[in-house]
């Protein structure tokens, strides 16, 4: 779908991490944890193109405003890094912003009563709450493994927990949580029918998907690349697949087929 | 007043109004039918295809820079036969012209790929596009040197019924010339312009962004050049033109006419906002309607200089 939305908030969380609430069609309630949305940020040609953000949370809200009724919402959460998450950071309530969603294949979340195991980065972290929410409604068992530089990468965690969601934390400089890469706390954790979903940095991602072949532990990793058109038209945003090589080329489109993968399915490091 | 009259023919293939979809930027058609009314488009024209299956280049392949943005996707394609069985039954059920953008790594291949094509029905016509810079053998080396575009040009025409549409590019000199060269070896249309090789650098690790080094630049960045190509071309050869490069408008489309194109095409402009090519048609109407203009084809060249 392509739609016109009304920012209704955008919050600095902590030092260039944002949160940013739309109104949205309420189509978009049927959509998956792990799809994202392509927004274009100004009308003006630079930046050009539409910036890609995985869905954060998607529901219903009431407005303050006399005589409203139910109003679907999509969140995001984003971290400026350049020019376009920076003017994305200037928008006010009340200001419109074009937006493709829901795009792309989210999570599969599997069979019930395996525990399911979040691990993310950052704004990794992004599509993983949306995902703890559906994982949650259905009564599943959720662990959160959240990583970052500093505290200041550690974003959300009481919303987590607010779900029901047991949080494990590690960070680079030992700010908050454990100190260290939280794939180490993970992998002491890591056991037989568990699930786990993951969603960051591409190295985390390698560690995490290598780590869950060793364990044999099924895993589904959300990945990034530079997109232009957002729905497989362009073949801008493509990746290896699992049996990648010069002479037989297995590409696949993080845009399309993506940007949830198994992680068998794609080539790590 | 009625409404203005926007149809418009390029080489015997009717369309409806002057705008058609740019080969590689907008897939094989179904991926924008949620978006836009297919049957609101002037014509399609698919990704360039060439006999196998194309794998394309590493990655990066896309960045983006002020006003465009650069692409190596290297001509990623599923080859001639997945297209005819896969995409083509799908576009057949379109009531839209469909052109089939297709090039060769060999000038053998060029010939191939277009008789294959040649006789199926719900191909309306064919580009063929000499002008990638995206591919070490092929592709840029017929599109700057005039007589090997000559050789291209004059084998598809024998292997082909179709309308032929020749697609240039702006990396020479002398575009008059490629044109020139093309119509001579018996093109029923040129379309200009494809993409320019540029290049962006990261400063940071002191490499080039793309892992091809360098890409083909498109979108408003490439407009005028695109504009000064198609009135240049347009005074010096009698083929009808199609005007590509930077249009996100009907009053850039209408530019390209004015210059001397009788269609148009659009393609960044579609990753940008999916139902690009039709708005610009209605915007294009509107300006007629404005203008208390009939015809969208009484503005084909009519640029005062
Ligand atoms: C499927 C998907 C989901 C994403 N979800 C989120 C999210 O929830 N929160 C968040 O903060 N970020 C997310 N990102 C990354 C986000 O898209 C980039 O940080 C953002 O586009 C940067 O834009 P910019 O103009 O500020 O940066 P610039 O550096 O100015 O961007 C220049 C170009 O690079 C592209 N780009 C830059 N960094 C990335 C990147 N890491 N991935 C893809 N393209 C990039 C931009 O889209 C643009 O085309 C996601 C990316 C993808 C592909
Ligand atoms: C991602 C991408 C892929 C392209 N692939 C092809 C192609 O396969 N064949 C071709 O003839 N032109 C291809 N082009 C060139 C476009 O058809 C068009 O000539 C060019 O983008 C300029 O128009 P624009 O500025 O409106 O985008 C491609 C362009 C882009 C951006
Ligand atoms: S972004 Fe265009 S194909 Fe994925």
């Amino acid at each position: 779908m392509q739609f016109k939305s009304m920012v209704v908030s955008n919050v600095e969380l902590s030092p260039n991490y944002f949160r940013m609430r739309m109104t949205a069609p309420q189509e978009l309630l049927a959509s998956a944890p792990g799809q994202f949305l392509m927004l274009k940020v100004t009308d003006a040609i630079d930046p050009l193109l539409r910036r890609p953000f995985g869905l954060f949370d998607v529901g219903t809200f009431t407005a303050e405003y006399a005589g409203c009724g139910a109003q679907t919402y999509c969140e995001i959460l984003y971290k400026v890094v350049g020019k376009g998450t920076k003017l994305l950071a200037a928008l006010h309530h009340g200001d419109v912003v074009d937006l493709l969603a829901p795009l792309g294949r989210g999570f599969d979340l599997g069979p019930a009563g395996e525990e399911k195991v979040l691990v993310g980065g950052g704004v990794g972290l992004a599509p993983l709450y949306y995902l703890a929410k559906a994982l949650v409604e259905r009564g599943e068992k959720v662990r959160l493994f959240a990583g970052g530089r500093n505290r200041d990468d550690i974003l959300c965690i009481t919303e987590f927990e607010r779900l029901g969601v047991e949080t494990y934390v590690a960070t680079d400089d030992g700010t908050l949580g454990e100190s260290g890469f939280v794939t180490q706390v993970l992998e002491r954790h890591l056991n037989k029918g568990m699930r786990i979903f993951a969603c960051g940095p591409t190295p985390m991602l390698d560690a995490v998907a290598k780590m869950s072949a060793r364990h044999e532990v099924p895993c589904q990793v959300s990945m990034e690349a530079y997109m232009a058109c957002g729905v497989g038209a362009c073949l801008g945003c493509v990746m290896k697949g699992a049996n990648h090589t010069e002479a037989t080329p297995d590409y696949r489109c993080v845009c399309k087929d993506g940007p949830v993968f198994d992680s068998f399915d794609l080539q790590w490091s | 007043m009625q409404r203005p009259d926007m149809s418009v023919a390029v080489a015997g293939i009717k369309m409806r109004n002057p705008v058609m979809t740019a080969s590689g930027t907008f897939g094989y058609g179904a991926e924008f039918a949620d978006y836009l009314d297919l049957e609101s488009i002037g014509a399609m024209i698919s990704k360039g295809l060439s006999l196998k299956p194309k794998a394309g280049n590493p990655t990066p392949r896309i960045v983006e820079t002020p006003g465009g943005m650069l692409n190596a996707i290297g001509l990623q394609n599923v080859g001639i036969d997945a297209f005819i069985e896969q995409k083509l039954p799908y576009l057949k059920n379109v009531n839209t012209p469909v052109i089939v953008n297709l090039y060769g790594n060999t000038l053998e291949e060029y010939g191939e790929v277009a008789a294959r094509l040649d006789g199926l029905s719900g191909v309306a016509g064919i580009e063929v596009n000499i002008s990638c810079p995206n591919v070490k053998q092929g592709g840029i080396v017929f599109g700057t040197d005039p007589g090997a575009a000559q050789e291209v040009v004059r084998l598809v025409k024998k292997n082909t019924s179709k309308p032929m549409i020749v697609k240039l590019s702006p990396n020479v000199t002398d575009v008059v010339l490629m044109a020139k060269a093309c119509a001579d070896a018996g093109a029923d249309a040129l379309s200009l312009i494809n993409t320019l090789t540029g290049m962006a650098i990261d400063l940071e690790r002191r490499r080039p962004v793309l892992a091809n080094v360098t890409g083909g630049l498109s979108g408003p960045a490439i407009k005028p050049v695109a504009l000064r190509m198609v009135w240049q071309v347009a005074r010096a050869v009698k083929l009808p033109l199609i005007g590509i490069g930077g249009i996100m408008n009907g009053r850039d489309a209408l530019e390209f006419m004015l210059a001397g194109a009788t269609a148009v095409q659009v393609g960044t402009a579609s990753f940008l906002d999916p139902s690009a090519a039709q708005r610009i048609a209605g915007e294009m109407e509107q300006y007629l309607v404005d203008h208390k203009i009939d015809s969208v084809s009484s503005l084909i060249g009519a640029l005062e200089v």
